[in-house]
């Protein structure tokens, strides 16, 4: 509503006449600080998610410390290896991967990859970066209050997370729920404009189904983080007047280390609904725009174009709409009504057919393609295993019979760091490797990459893949230290032992990463506007990296999909979207008129 | 475009590129405020199935239709439902105003409706104010607690709509006779969908027991 | 290439893993082992997509590696081979759901002559409730808990005088009947958890939960809690004991009833009133 200004500005910017009010900032704070372009916000979030990423991957090497060499290291004890089970959990799951994706890939993507100038909403994209940052000082400050950051496991479930017993009820769990919310308001400016974005700044030409697949999964995750936040700040807003003022929504009558506490007659069970109303849609928010990124990864590096490409535009919907009615397979034994299991087995069996449909177009991509193993490519395929084994396991754990030996076991955690950490996280570092050079000008290294990548890789494997068999046994998650249970072998230990070495060697090994990150960006071989041979839009702007703006004078015409790979008849094995339609004389209109007048 | 219809198209297939899109483009305001109201609408939406499951709870006491509940008098809220309502029209007259390019007209319409949503969360805290010093407090029962939570966040939806609106007002007052402002037409419509908002919150606040367990029924969450 | 290699072997080291590893289920001890048929149902499906999957990237990166003058094929879609795949996975899918569906609905419905106990949980400990000779179990509310009264059990009810109270973390349960378990909490969520039983369920304050297994195997098992109920979430023991019914009865006629368990005073007083 207060935006006239900048509406004004893209009606010019579809004229091409002049870039509106896109000039270039000149002074140093404007440019890198109080930025309104949305690739500096992009490298602003990225980073900023990255650093907060380090964080929860150095607690999770405490935690794994603790569970491979249980007292080994003094300073964790049950409460320091609560709190950090669930600044990890949450922090991976909000504060980097959301963010990453969307803030990130999100920002800096949309805009070059359907032809805009920028976000339709800049300075409401620069306001989102400073809200996001304000939500991780405020998480953060949870390390630094008395008590410690809350220790109720990322879930934040009620009563336990604000009832004394869990670390961090005096202030963590107020710091934790604030934070949310204001992440919440950040998401939800970050969405607005993804979302308007995509829907209103399209280059001439480009229609929906023109649009790279990136853009397809960002734009419907972004419609989902929406649509399924506000049930997180509905359950987060509600807990802390529970907790703050003493209020009863989800908090029965209780007696607590032998008090008797004021609440009466609230459900726990109500927030558990609220809480994966919002947790399950947020799988598909990480998930998506990853689908998205190995869909373009995989289809560039096999020069091929995406095999089925209105079907994975298709599955995207439909696992998009079809993730806001499965959530409570998340609660087969949490006592809700047990008829509810039907349905939610049904729903989220149902859901397997779409990503299975992407998972074999991948494959079929790679079919008869022209495969370059390039570090980007490795981390593609590296993507589909791990995920095909991610999305597996999810047969176990949404077939409501079958999850309930296993629920609350390693089985779910191997499961869910397999499907949402590290394929998300693979496709993450697949889309760095391939668009670095596009946000600097400078290729990443390659033999650091793959060093990167092969020991990521395997060390992953090796966490996650026996991490499922401790899950079988039978091994509960969120303990702290199994001695003394007679149905744990102690070479369940041993087990344990060797998950810990896997995961503190995967761990140091990002290092190589962020070396490559830093040295790269001064020292890396330059890297020219289209190193991969890349048709999509933000292969082809004026300037690499892209200059405020983006396009120069004139704004790109787009003349066909995203995936002319090896085109018969074409010279090269690609022709950018930019490329009029003439250029290859076997598909211009007049080859087959029928053809064109049918879908016109 | 159609939607259904963009979604099945071979998009590998060679067609001509379209033409320079004239005039018609929806502004990227408009579209935005419709999918802020979306979100806004979910989020409102999951507070009341919240409301509603939270209310088949054996402790819920009704605020309305049971004897000596703490809404029994319903004519403040009437009253201040007016003065939401005549704001949300006196914006709508700011905004054919505007369009017509009546300064003055605008200018007055503008003021009058902020006049009147001050006027509404003024009226709003004044109810705030009779529950507490008749002893409902936020903790007191979930009822009331859903109360000051539903009213309070409809408030704070409004406020910050204030802040637009302050923005298009101090426009209007600088603003050229010919220069229609389209984010007077904008605020409009996000009064109006407070409105709505603020009459659902109402008739739920202000339910029967059974009308509310009905609406439970409905919703398949009882 | 080094990439198709390392896809075979994960793919040959999984499949070796899984045939050594020797953490496996428990073995079983209750009438669950259609859920464990199941399990094994969804395990071969599974795990054949998976090598399948696995085995088929590696073909086609050795196939299809980038060799100098290589050019991919152009091929946008093939709805036929598309709506294959589809079909042979919905399928893939039904065979799963169904015996899981299968399952369920014999797992949420309890026999109706299945023996009654209630488990009750605190952080970080488990008792148990049987409900004596009349078959009912007394009314109980956090109203009625104290120290000394940590079931909460309603004196005045006369239904909660007999039930029998077990203030110690040790269940014993008979050797082949039905048992429905009630599970309720006197603070937080907690999840009542016997690995050989398969069967789980949370207790939620506030709430009754409830579900049933039959146990068919004698001996000494481990409870633990799987919902995160605090620091003590880890630790927080229980055993059950099962055995043939005459020890289960001697057991049960060891521990006190309700009415045992109030001081002599308030017993005389409660019977005066009534």
């Amino acid at each position: 509503m207060t935006h006239a200004d900048t509406a004004d500005s893209h009606t010019d910017s579809h004229t091409g006449s002049h870039a509106g009010s896109h000039a270039e900032p000149h002074s140093f704070w404007t440019k890198y600080v109080w930025s309104q372009d949305h690739k500096v916000i992009a490298i602003q979030y990225s980073l900023t998610a990255i650093a907060v990423g380090l964080v929860a991957l150095v607690l999770s090497n405490l935690m794994r410390l603790q569970l491979g060499f249980p007292g080994a290291v003094s300073f964790i004890d049950p409460a320091s290896y609560y709190q950090y089970v669930t600044m990890h959990g949450m922090i991976m799951v909000i504060y980097l991967l959301t963010a990453l994706f969307l803030g990130g890939f999100g920002n800096y993507l949309i805009p070059l990859m359907v032809g805009a100038r920028d976000m339709v909403f800049p300075y409401l994209n620069m306001l989102s970066y400073w809200v996001y940052l304000l939500a991780v000082v405020v998480l953060m400050a949870g390390f630094f209050v008395p008590g410690g950051p809350t220790g109720a496991g990322w879930t934040l479930y009620p009563p336990q997370a604000i009832l004394p017993g869990t670390p961090g009820t005096e202030w963590g769990i107020v710091l934790m729920l604030t934070s949310l919310v204001i992440f919440i308001v950040a998401a939800t400016m970050g969405g607005l404009n993804y979302v308007t974005t995509v829907l209103q700044a399209r280059a001439r030409g480009m229609t929906l189904l023109r649009m790279p697949l990136t853009v397809w999964g960002i734009f419907v995750a972004s419609i989902l983080a929406l649509l399924a936040f506000p049930a997180l700040f509905v359950s987060g807003v509600m807990m802390l007047f529970d907790k703050l003022l003493g209020t009863s929504f989800f908090m029965p009558a209780i007696v607590s280390m032998g008090q008797t506490l004021e609440h009466s007659g609230g459900s726990p069970v109500l927030f558990q609904h609220l809480f994966w109303f919002f947790g399950h849609p947020e799988v598909y928010i990480v998930a998506l725009p990853a689908f998205g990124i190995i869909s373009d990864l995989i289809s560039t590096h096999a020069r091929k174009n995406i095999f089925g490409y209105r079907m994975m535009v298709w599955a995207i919907v439909a696992i998009g709409g079809l993730s806001f009615v499965v959530w409570a397979h998340h609660m087969y034994v949490s006592g809700m009504n047990p008829y509810f299991g039907y349905f939610f087995a049904t729903t989220t069996l149902i859901i397997a057919v779409p990503t299975a449909i992407k998972v074999y177009n991948w494959i079929l991509t790679l079919w008869r393609g022209d495969i370059h193993l390039t570090v980007p490519m490795l981390f593609a395929i590296a993507f589909i295993s791990t995920f095909v084994i991610g999305g597996l396991t999810g047969l176990f754990l949404g077939n409501v019979s079958v999850d309930i030996p296993l629920s609350d076991t390693y089985f779910v955690v191997a499961h869910f760091h397999m499907v949402m950490g590290v394929s998300p996280i693979l496709a993450i570092f697949g889309g760095i490797y391939h668009w670095y050079p596009k946000v600097t000008g400078r290729m990443l290294d390659e033999t650091l990459g793959k060093v990167h990548f092969w020991v990521t890789f395997l060390g992953t494997y090796a966490i996650y893949f026996p991490m499922h068999y401790l899950g079988f046994l039978g091994m509960p998650r969120r303990y702290y230290a199994y001695e003394g249970y007679e149905f744990i072998p102690a070479s369940a230990q041993t087990l344990n032992a060797f998950i810990t070495v896997a995961a503190l060697i995967v761990g140091v090994c990002q290092l190589v990463f962020l070396f490559n990150l830093a040295w790269s960006a001064f020292r890396g071989k330059p890297a020219g506007a289209n190193p991969w041979g890349a048709t999509t839009l933000e292969w082809q702007t004026p300037d690499t990296p892209p200059k405020h703006g983006n396009w120069g004078a004139e704004l790109p015409v787009v003349h066909r999909w995203a995936y002319d790979y090896s085109v018969p008849g074409a010279e090269r094995d690609f022709i950018p979207q930019n490329v009029p339609q003439s250029v290859s004389p076997s598909e211009a209109p007049d080859a087959d008129p029928a053809a064109w007048e049918g879908h016109a | 475009m159609n939607l259904l219809n963009a979604l099945g198209t071979r998009p590998w297939l060679p067609e001509p590129a379209p033409p320079l899109r004239t005039g018609a483009v929806v502004p990227a305001a408009t579209i935005g405020l419709r999918v802020l109201l979306a979100v806004i609408a979910v989020l409102f939406g999951l507070f009341v199935l919240a409301l509603l499951v939270r209310a088949q709870l054996p402790d819920w006491q009704a605020l309305a239709g049971v004897p000596d509940a703490a809404l029994a008098n319903t004519a403040p809220l009437w009253v201040n439902t007016a003065l939401l309502a005549l704001s949300s029209v006196a914006l709508q007259a700011a905004s054919s105003a505007s369009r017509r390019g009546r300064t003055a007209a605008t200018r007055l319409a503008l003021a009058g409706a902020g006049l009147f949503a001050l006027a509404f969360l003024a009226g709003q805290g004044w109810v705030w104010q009779q529950f507490v010093a008749r002893g409902h407090f936020v903790a007191s029962h979930p009822a009331a607690s859903f109360f000051y939570l539903l009213t309070g966040l409809h408030g704070l939806h409004l406020a910050g709509g204030l802040i637009a609106w302050g923005r298009v007002t101090i426009r209007a007052w600088r603003a050229t006779p010919d220069s229609p402002d389209p984010g007077v037409a904008l605020c409009a419509r996000y009064w109006h969908f407070l409105l709505v908002v603020w009459l659902v919150l109402f008739a739920l606040l202000t339910s029967p027991p059974g009308t509310i367990a009905t609406l439970a029924e409905w919703c398949g969450v009882r | 290439m080094a990439l198709a290699i390392a896809l075979i072997l994960i793919v040959v080291a999984s499949v070796l893993f899984h045939f050594v590893s020797p953490w496996w289920f428990t073995p079983i001890a209750s009438n669950w082992d259609l859920l464990d048929d199941t399990i094994q149902v969804t395990l071969v499906i599974t795990g054949a997509v998976f090598v399948a999957v696995n085995l088929f990237i590696a073909w086609a990166i050795i196939r299809y590696r980038h060799r100098p003058g290589q050019r991919a094929a152009y091929e946008p879609e093939s709805p036929k081979l598309e709506s294959g795949l589809t079909a042979v996975t919905t399928v893939g899918i039904v065979a799963m759901l169904a015996p899981g569906l299968y399952v369920y609905s014999d797992m949420i419905n309890a026999p109706k002559d299945a023996l009654i106990v209630e488990v009750l949980g605190q952080q970080w400990q488990w008792r148990f409730r049987f409900p004596g000779a009349d078959g009912r179990l007394g009314v109980s509310d956090t109203r009625f808990m104290s120290g000394e009264r940590p079931f909460g059990l309603d004196p005045d009810d006369p239904y909660g005088r007999d039930d029998v109270l077990v203030d110690s973390p040790e269940l014993h349960l008979p050797l082949g009947k039905p048992v429905t378990l009630l599970l309720r909490s006197r603070d937080v969520l907690h999840n009542f958890y016997v690995p050989q039983f398969r069967a789980k369920m949370d207790l939620v304050p506030g709430t009754v939960s409830r579900f049933w297994l039959t146990p068919t195997r004698t001996g000494r098992f481990e409870i633990l809690c799987a919902e995160l109920c605090g620091i003590g979430h880890y630790n927080m023991r229980g055993y059950v004991i099962v055995e043939d019914e005459a020890a289960f009865h001697g057991w049960l006629a060891t521990q006190p009833s309700f009415a045992q368990t109030l001081p002599a005073t308030t017993a005389a007083a409660l019977s005066l009133r009534r």
